[in-house]
C-alpha cells in the first residue's frame, strides 16, 4: 500500500524546526498555575525538520479527492464549489483583525455587511425576519424549534407536544424535535416521493405543534402538494418548519415563505460559499414568518439613524435568547453576503436553474446507459437518487461496489445508502458549476461500470485498484475505533 | 429467500418472538433484517425492569449503512437483555435466531404473541415488499 507515515512514526529524537518552535516560558509566568496541574513531562509530540512537515502534509494533500480535482457529486449536501472571491474578501484585514468585543463604532463596516446579509436572506427566502446567529445547522434547526415552542407557550397552548416529521425529511429534524422537547410522529412517503397527504390530515390535530420538512425532500423532489400540506398544519393550529438543506435547488425560483412556512434554517456553508465536508465552522441562519418576529435569537444586526448596531434583549424581549457568546460565525457569514453581493439577483436565479439543469441532465443520460431512477415519472431537483437493488440481486453488486469502482476512473463517489428509504441508492447532486463534459465524463464511468457489474462483478468486489489504499474495513472501524497514536 | 424459522413469531416491522414456557419472550430480528442491514457495528438495546407497549420503540441497530429502530412486538416488561452484543454486535448477523437475540420480555398477554405474523404470513410481506 502507498501510504504515507504518520508523522509520529518520522519523529528522531532532538530534530526540530527550531525557526517554527515557540519560545520557552519562564518560570514566573508559570507562577500562576499551581504546580500539581502543571505537565512533569513534554507533550509526545513530533520531532521532525521543517523540511519533512511540508513533505509530509503536501504529499498527504496531493492524495485527497477532492473538488479542487475531481467532480464531485456530493454536491451542495456536503460541499459545492465554493469561489475563490467570497473567501479573499472575508479575509480582508479590517475584518480578520476586528475583535468581537470591539464598540459598534468600531464595527460599522462589519455591521452593515450582516444587516445586509439579514436583508438579502430575507428577500430569498421570503421571509419577514431573518437572525445570523446560530452558529450550524443543528443549532438553526434548534432555535427555529425552540421558536415555534415559544410562540405556542406564548398563547398558552400547551397541549401542542407533538412535530409532525415526513419520512423524506432531512434526518436531523426528528433529533431537533426530541431536542426541543416533543414527540415525533413519522408522516409516510408515497411511491412517488409526495408526502402521503391523507396520512398527514390524520395526524394533524389539538396535538401537533408543527411539521418539519425539507423541499426539494430527500427524494431529491419537489413537494408538489406543499401548499394543501401547509393548509392541513395551519388548520390544525400547527406551524410549518422548513429545512433548508436543498434551498439550493429553488435559490431566486420559489420562496419558503410564500410556500406558508412560518420558520426556516439556511446552511449558509452548503449554499452560499463556506467549505462545510471539514465539519469547520458553519452557519445556520433562521429566517420566520410575521408571528414568530418576537422570538428570534440575539444579537441581531439593527440599522438605525445612528449607524448599525447590536439588537438585544432590549429590543427583543420575547427573544429566546443567546445562543453563543458572540454573532455567530463572523467569517462564514462575511462569505455568504460576498457570495450573494457577487451573484445579485440574477446569478441566485442562475444558481437555481443551472443546479437543476446539470441535475436533469445527468439523471437522464444515466437512465439512457442503464441506471435506475428511484422515481423516474418525477422531475429532479439538484439531486436525484439512482438505486441499484435490481444489480444487487441480478449480479450481487452492491451500492458501495460501484461507489468504490468510481474512484478508480476519477470520479469522487457520490452519498450512498442515503435516504434509508431507497434499497442500494446513489444520492446524487451534481451542481451549477459544472460544465457538460464533467458530467459526460461521469455518465462514461457509469456506463462503464454498469458493463462491468453484469459481466465481471468480482473486480466491482474488490475495487478500487487505483488509489492510495484500496478497499477500506469499515465494518471493523466502527466496531474497533483506535483513533488514538500510542508510542 | 431468507431463513424464517416456522417456530417463531413476527412483526411487519421484521422483529421475531419465541414464547417460552415460563410467560416470557425472547425477542430479535429476522435474518432478512439483518441482511437489508448489513454488518452491524452497534446495538442499543432498553434497560431491565423497562415496560414496553406494543410498537413502542425499544432500541436501536446500527450498521455502517444505517441506523434502524427496533419495536417491541408485543407487550411486556424487560426481564434480560443479551448483553454480549455490546462488544459483539455481529452475533446478530451470524445467528440472528440463537445467540444473537436481543432481549427477554415478560409478556403481559400470552395471546397476543400467537396473534403475531406465521412464518408464512411474514414470509409472503417480505415477498410482497
Amino acid at each position: 500500500m502507498n501510504v504515507n507515515s504518520l508523522i509520529f512514526e518520522l519523529s528522531h529524537q532532538g530534530r526540530a524546526a527550531s525557526a517554527q518552535a515557540p519560545k520557552p516560558v519562564s518560570e514566573d509566568k508559570l507562577g500562576a498555575i499551581p504546580a500539581h496541574l502543571r505537565r512533569q513531562e513534554k507533550p509526545a509530540l513530533p520531532q521532525v525538520s521543517e523540511m519533512q512537515v511540508v513533505r509530509h502534509y503536501t504529499n498527504l494533500s496531493t492524495k485527497n479527492f477532492a473538488i479542487d480535482k475531481q467532480f464531485y457529486p456530493l454536491g451542495s449536501c456536503t460541499m459545492k464549489y465554493n469561489p475563490r472571491g467570497a473567501n479573499r474578501a472575508a479575509m480582508l484585514p479590517g475584518f480578520l483583525q476586528r475583535h468581537p468585543l470591539a464598540p459598534e463604532s468600531h464595527s460599522q463596516g462589519f455591521l452593515a455587511c450582516l444587516f445586509d446579509l439579514q436583508e438579502f436572506l430575507k428577500e430569498v427566502t421570503g421571509m419577514k425576519g431573518v437572525s445570523l446567529t446560530p452558529m450550524a445547522g443543528a443549532q438553526g434547526e434548534f432555535a427555529g424549534v425552540a421558536m415555534i415552542r415559544a410562540y405556542h407557550e406564548a398563547r398558552g397552548d400547551e397541549a401542542r407536544t407533538e412535530i409532525l416529521v415526513p419520512q423524506a425529511a432531512h434526518g436531523t429534524n426528528p433529533a431537533t424535535a426530541v431536542m426541543c422537547g416533543y414527540k415525533v410522529r413519522e408522516v409516510p412517503v408515497n411511491d412517488e416521493g409526495d408526502v402521503d397527504l391523507e396520512a398527514l390530515k390524520a395526524a394533524c390535530g389539538p396535538n401537533t405543534a408543527g411539521l418539519m420538512m425539507t423541499n426539494p425532500s430527500t427524494c431529491g423532489v419537489f413537494e408538489r402538494e406543499i401548499e394543501a400540506i401547509a393548509r392541513a398544519v395551519h388548520e390544525a393550529g400547527g406551524l410549518l418548519y422548513y429545512d433548508g438543506a436543498n434551498l439550493n435547488a429553488i435559490l431566486g425560483k420559489v420562496r419558503p415563505g410564500d410556500m406558508g412556512f412560518d420558520v426556516i434554517h439556511m446552511n449558509l456553508h452548503k449554499t452560499f460559499a463556506t467549505p462545510h465536508g471539514g465539519g469547520g465552522p458553519g452557519a445556520g441562519p433562521v429566517g420566520v414568518s410575521e408571528r414568530l418576529l418576537p422570538y428570534l435569537p440575539t444579537p441581531m444586526a439593527g440599522k438605525t439613524d445612528d449607524g448599525y448596531k447590536w439588537l438585544g434583549e432590549e429590543t427583543l424581549p420575547e427573544t429566546i435568547g443567546r445562543l453563543s457568546a458572540f454573532m455567530g460565525n463572523a467569517g462564514v457569514l462575511l462569505r455568504a453576503y460576498f457570495y450573494a453581493i457577487v451573484l445579485g439577483r440574477e446569478g441566485m436565479i442562475r444558481v437555481g436553474e443551472y443546479s437543476t439543469l446539470a441535475a436533469n441532465y445527468l439523471l437522464k443520460r444515466l437512465q439512457d446507459v442503464g441506471c435506475t431512477a428511484a422515481y423516474p415519472d418525477r422531475r429532479a431537483s439538484h439531486e436525484f437518487i439512482l438505486t441499484f437493488a435490481k444489480e444487487a440481486k441480478a449480479y450481487g453488486v452492491s451500492a458501495m461496489d460501484m461507489a468504490k469502482r468510481l474512484l478508480d476512473y476519477n470520479q469522487h463517489a457520490p452519498t450512498t445508502y442515503f435516504p434509508l428509504l431507497v434499497p442500494e441508492c446513489f444520492l446524487i447532486e451534481p451542481t451549477e458549476t459544472e460544465a457538460k463534459e464533467a458530467l459526460d465524463e461521469f455518465v462514461d464511468a457509469m456506463e462503464n461500470i454498469m458493463r462491468e457489474a453484469k459481466e465481471s462483478p468480482e473486480l466491482l468486489h474488490g475495487a478500487p485498484y487505483t488509489q492510495p489504499v484500496r478497499r477500506l474495513d469499515d465494518v471493523k472501524a466502527a466496531r474497533e475505533l483506535d483513533l488514538v497514536w500510542r508510542k | 429467500m431468507s431463513n424464517i424459522p416456522t417456530e417463531l413469531r413476527y412483526v411487519s416491522s421484521h422483529e421475531w418472538v419465541r414464547l417460552e414456557d415460563d410467560g416470557t419472550a425472547y425477542v430479535g430480528i429476522s435474518e432478512h433484517a439483518q441482511e437489508a442491514m448489513g454488518d452491524l457495528v452497534y446495538v442499543e438495546l432498553p434497560e431491565v425492569g423497562v415496560v414496553f407497549a406494543a410498537g413502542d420503540e425499544s432500541g436501536v441497530v446500527e450498521s455502517v449503512k444505517a441506523a434502524s429502530d427496533i419495536y417491541a412486538p408485543v407487550a411486556g416488561e424487560v426481564v434480560a437483555i443479551n448483553e454480549r452484543l455490546e462488544d459483539e454486535p455481529e452475533l446478530v448477523n451470524s445467528d440472528c435466531y440463537g445467540d444473537g437475540w436481543l432481549y427477554q420480555i415478560k409478556v403481559n398477554d400470552a395471546d397476543e404473541v400467537d396473534g403475531l405474523l406465521s412464518a408464512s404470513d411474514y414470509a409472503a410481506e417480505i415477498e410482497a415488499e
